[in-house]
């Protein structure tokens, strides 16, 4: 099915399933533990053996030797796979730098070795007992030292004069942002069980992105595609970290080949922060020129980041393009060359860190301008794209969103005058920013099978990352079919299955649940016919089939025999010819120990425009986890760039800090009651990210309101603002 | 992880003598920091012994007035006994400000005190660190170095304690027992365990090879507000930036331990003299001669500010 034209009305309008709260469908095996995650496939290799990777010790250089004799004559151990001998390896077309370094390394605990042993300490033990000896290179590690040799990127737009305009502007800002490397920290290690069956091969693995890896893991080995099945169905968190193929399935693949035995592979959480992927730093230049009542007439956004050779930008000016209007436009992005370890999508690439800066020189200008920042920000909506007025968005409610948020925030109350209300030892701000994040889609199949006991099993190859994916495409089917959400079975995450979307840049939601729509318009099809109904007449509700005066239970139609449909959704022209974002406004209060500087998070509102929310339940979840990430974001996270040595030094969970449940105050979110008909037939829009968008800016505009101290650094750890806050009375 | 041979003690003197007497072994307790260190080949022990169930395990009042705190009471328990809650609420706060409850449910009174630093240098064994590889430099210095030494600290190692328990301690001048390989006890005050670490930063205490810590003793409690304020980046499960243990009495004089910013508890009583005269000139005594980097020097600062919203709070 191809969707090229706004969508109708259609069954998934009647709302009985979908777009009711429901209780997510696997949440019973989560809770008891029963929903086998990567690692916890023993059934499918029950002599599976275990490996180990071995990671480079420089961030860049050459391995001069490797002496593997004490790890082969250590015991238990079966096979050591180094570069030398894994025969010649290709590379993904989504990976960067290569996932088995050697002799070249190219990052720092770039894999460089798998020892496999009969037991995990074995393997641990043995890896610790190769040598390496490298001839160390000089690296490139410091993104402000490397960024005036940073080359032109995409995107880039110019609109009319921005040099010109801005020289004009009565009222202008001119501000730096620095946003630092971010790691995406999910719960689940990355991990994988492979084995062999002659030359087809299995994994059982973590990924977001099942027919990425699949085709990727099969280049990598050298091997056609139809060769690897790709299993992964539950994934403790990926938020981008698993969109792509990784080292451990690599690895696994090749320990496994080797020791002719099928092999499991866990990375321990101090090795994948240096050998993944992570959110780059950025650097933002924003420039802003405007009118005295607030009307922005220039606008200026430039950003730096770093990527290994061959890799790219955080595209951190994304939402600057799109978000508010202005005549005069600049945009520029630029990416140095950096032999960190390679920088990749990490939640809401691009408008996540682009947000934190944007939504703080808003705050700036807004206050230049002596104008609410909420109502600074309605001055400037744009119900058109700034960069080619012609074309409109889909949907656009963020000036709903900003008074919605404002109204129910109790805003009035804020005291626009920083540092001047105190409670007690602590100063309290309320700060506030847009969110705004695009909603993309992508081709998505599915396969639904109406069996003779009147179940609906779907199989798509989809994922569930935690986000909801198995409810919202059981909802769909139910909605299609007619039936309770008892009577659908959902099978997700294997590349046997039909080939999805996907899990990432929240366009799984919408994206996947229309590949399953397409497969249930053809299934009702096919149930008609088998009926003798007409297929434009009949209607599928409570378990019935009706045509006329004429009704049939749904199991009867599959009685013959079960019926089985497939299908995808692929995309037309409505994403060039609208422009398809989500919106948002978040509000925070925060307080600010004017003694400590420690800053601690009082309330937290989000409203959300986003199309049809499939199931307010799950859709609540992904914004008040964006929530906390957002936090994380604002306060304490960043990975520590050791320039010297050229790698991540805070490579754990002590000291990669994220948000305790301590840091996370009371969250509210709002979502306003929209259907976007131009954007698929489910008239939804992704909702995973938009909740990060503008929370670290709200509350960093939150921090300032309450101190009088602007930090445009993140995280705004109280180091930055220290000696600046007020003297206590 | 190295392979490693592992039996339980029958006694504590026992657990010294098998101890000293083999290279290698150690004393295995709640395992929460040397399980961890194991599992990265920062510890390479090839034997544990392990002191779990020689009783070491009860809080009991002493005649004089103070407190036995068994070597082996968990950082739960002891946090959370209606004695040291009522005469030393130091103790608590401190211990419950440290890790999460899980882990406080296994880490042990002992092993609390001789948990290793969190450096990250320290944890990374492809990076030179003389207090896991003497001689080897160390790669904190000029590098990231925000968490780490600010004071008390040398050229070869800026790592600081990590214990809130252990600040508590200091300023209660607690005492630990032994028992050695012979049979004989001593008594070490808690300003002489920990060392400082000089040109040796792997020797972090006192402890002779197979000493074994049987408990920790309190003195008469000394009443005061007892206050324990530890700063960090998250609210909860974090270590401090610095943290700051006082006890202070109505007339404003007291006792203030800093932690966060040495290689051990960081008391000078001499700056306690100063309390009349504010957080100021306390801590100016206090860290007089502080060494700080760049990433770290805030924590001079701070340690004033926080120290002087605890004397705030103490005042009421």
């Amino acid at each position: 099915m191809k969707f090229d034209t706004p969508a109708g009305q259609n069954p998934i309008d009647q709302l009985r399933v979908v777009g009711k709260p429901t209780h997510r469908i696997d949440g019973p095996l989560k809770v008891t533990g029963t929903a086998p995650y990567a690692y916890e496939h023993h059934d499918v290799a029950p002599n599976a053996a275990y490996g180990f990777i071995v990671g480079a010790a420089i961030a860049k250089g050459r391995i001069t030797s490797m002496d593997l004799k004490y790890a082969k004559a250590a015991p238990g151990v079966l096979a050591i796979v180094t570069a030398a001998d894994a025969g010649p390896l290709g590379k993904g077309k989504f990976n960067t730098a290569k996932l088995l370094g050697g002799p070249e390394v190219d990052h720092y605990h770039q894999a460089i070795a798998i020892v496999v042993a009969e037991t995990f300490e074995q393997a641990r033990h043995a890896a610790s007992l190769i040598t390496v000896q490298y001839a160390r290179a000089e690296g490139r590690f410091d993104l402000a030292a490397a960024k005036d040799d940073a080359g032109p990127s995409e995107p880039s737009a110019t609109v009319g004069d921005f040099d010109q305009a801005y020289a004009a502007a009565p009222v202008k800002l001119d501000a730096t942002y620095t946003t630092p490397d971010h790691s995406h920290a999910m719960m689940e290690p990355y991990a994988t069980v492979a084995a062999w069956e002659g030359d087809q091969l299995t994994v059982w693995t973590s990924n977001q992105m099942i027919d990425w890896g699949r085709t990727d893991l099969a280049t990598t080995l050298g091997i056609p595609a139809e060769k690897v099945r790709m299993v992964s169905p539950y994934i403790g968190g990926g938020f981008g970290g698993k969109l792509f193929l990784r080292s451990e399935a690599v690895m696994a693949a090749l320990g496994a080949r080797a020791a002719k035995r099928p092999v499991k592979v866990a990375m321990p959480r101090p090795f994948s922060i240096n050998n993944t992927t992570h959110r780059p730093a950025t650097i933002q230049l924003i420039r802003l020129g405007a009118t005295p009542d607030g009307k922005i007439t220039a606008f200026a956004h430039e950003s730096w980041s770093g990527d290994q050779p061959g890799g790219g930008p955080e595209v951190a000016v994304q939402q600057s393009r799109l978000l508010y209007a202005g005549a005069n436009r600049l945009i520029r992005t630029r990416l140095a060359v950096l032999d960190l370890p390679e920088g990749n999508a990490m939640r809401a690439p691009g408008e996540a860190p682009g947000m934190m800066a944007l939504e703080i020189a808003m705050d700036e200008m807004a206050e230049k301008l002596g104008m609410d920042p909420v109502e600074f920000r309605i001055v400037n909506d744009t119900q058109v794209d700034p960069e080619n007025p012609s074309r409109k968005f889909s949907q656009r409610q963020l000036v709903e969103c900003l008074r919605q948020g404002a109204e129910r925030f109790g805003w009035n109350r804020r005291n626009a005058k920083p540092g001047s209300v105190r409670d007690g030892r602590w100063l309290v701000g309320m700060g506030m920013a847009a969110a705004f994040r695009n909603n993309m889609n992508f081709t998505s199949g599915a396969r639904v099978r109406l069996g003779d006991d009147g179940m609906v099993t779907v199989e798509t190859d989809m994922t569930d990352i935690g986000t909801g994916s198995y409810t919202i495409i059981a909802q769909t089917a139910a909605e299609m079919m007619g039936v309770d959400l008892d009577r659908v079975v959902v099978r997700l995450g294997d590349s046997n299955f039909p080939v999805s979307s996907g899990s990432g840049g929240q366009f799984g939601a919408n994206s996947s649940t229309s590949g399953v729509y397409a497969a249930c318009v053809k299934l009702r099809e096919a149930v008609a016919q088998r009926l003798g109904f007409n297929a434009s007449e009949a209607t599928f509700a409570d378990g019935q089939v009706r045509s006329g005066n004429r009704s049939v239970a749904l199991a009867d139609a599959a009685k013959a025999g079960e019926i089985v449909a497939e299908d995808r959704m692929e995309w037309g022209d409505l994403e060039k010819t609208y422009q398809q974002s989500t919106f948002g406004a978040h509000f925070v209060e925060a307080a600010v120990d004017m003694a400590t500087g420690e800053t601690r998070i009082r309330r937290m509102l989000a409203v959300a425009a986003a199309g049809r929310i499939l199931n307010p339940i799950s859709a609540r979840s992904q914004m008040i986890g964006a929530m906390t990430m957002g936090v994380g974001g604002a306060l304490m996270e960043e990975l520590a760039v050791d320039k010297r040595f050229g790698f991540f030094v805070n490579h754990d969970l002590a000291g990669y800090e994220v948000p305790v449940h301590a840091d996370i105050p009371h969250l509210e979110v709002v979502f306003l009651d929209e259907t976007d008909p131009i954007v698929s037939p489910m008239k939804a829009k992704g909702i995973g990210e938009l909740g990060l968008c503008g929370v670290g800016a709200a509350v960093a505009n939150a921090i300032y309101n309450a101190t009088g101290v602007r930090v445009r650094d993140y995280p705004i750890t109280l180091d930055k603002y220290l000696d600046r806050l007020p003297q206590m009375a | 992880m190295r392979p490693f041979t592992y039996e339980r003690a029958t006694s504590a003197r026992d657990a010294a003598a098998k101890v000293a007497g083999r290279p290698g072994a150690r004393f295995i307790a709640g395992g929460t920091n040397l399980l961890d260190l194991m599992k990265l080949e920062i510890e390479t022990p090839t034997h544990l012994i392990d002191v779990n169930g020689l009783g070491f395990d009860k809080i009991e009042d002493m005649q004089d007035g103070g407190v036995r705190v068994g070597a082996l009471v968990s950082n739960t328990a002891l946090a959370s006994h209606p004695r040291i809650r009522r005469d030393y609420g130091l103790i608590s706060r401190a211990t419950v400000a440290g890790a999460s409850g899980q882990l406080r449910n296994k880490a042990t009174t002992a092993g609390n005190l001789l948990q290793r630093t969190r450096c990250s240098y320290f944890y990374d064994t492809n990076m030179p660190c003389n207090k896991r590889q003497p001689g080897s430099g160390c790669a904190a210095l000029g590098g990231f170095s925000r968490q780490l030494g600010v004071i008390g600290i040398s050229d070869a190692c800026i790592a600081t304690h990590p214990s809130d328990m252990a600040i508590a301690l200091r300023a209660l001048d607690a005492s630990v027992e032994t028992i050695k390989a012979d049979g004989s006890t001593r008594t070490i005050p808690i300003a002489d365990f920990h060392r400082l670490p000089g040109n040796t930063p792997h020797i972090e205490n006192a402890l002779e090879r197979g000493e074994l810590i049987t408990a920790v003793t309190l003195p008469r409690p000394i009443g005061g507000t007892h206050i324990y304020h530890k700063v960090r980046d998250r609210a909860s499960y974090a270590f401090a930036l610095i943290s700051i243990g006082a006890i202070i009495q109505k007339d404003g004089t007291g006792r203030v331990a800093v932690g966060g910013v040495a290689p051990k508890p960081w008391r000078v009583e001499a700056a306690e003299a100063e309390m009349p005269q504010g957080a100021k000139a306390v801590t100016a005594k206090l860290l007089a001669g502080a060494r700080p980097t760049h990433h770290n020097e805030f924590k001079l600062t701070l340690v004033e500010r926080t120290l002087g919203a605890v004397m705030a709070e103490a005042k009421g």
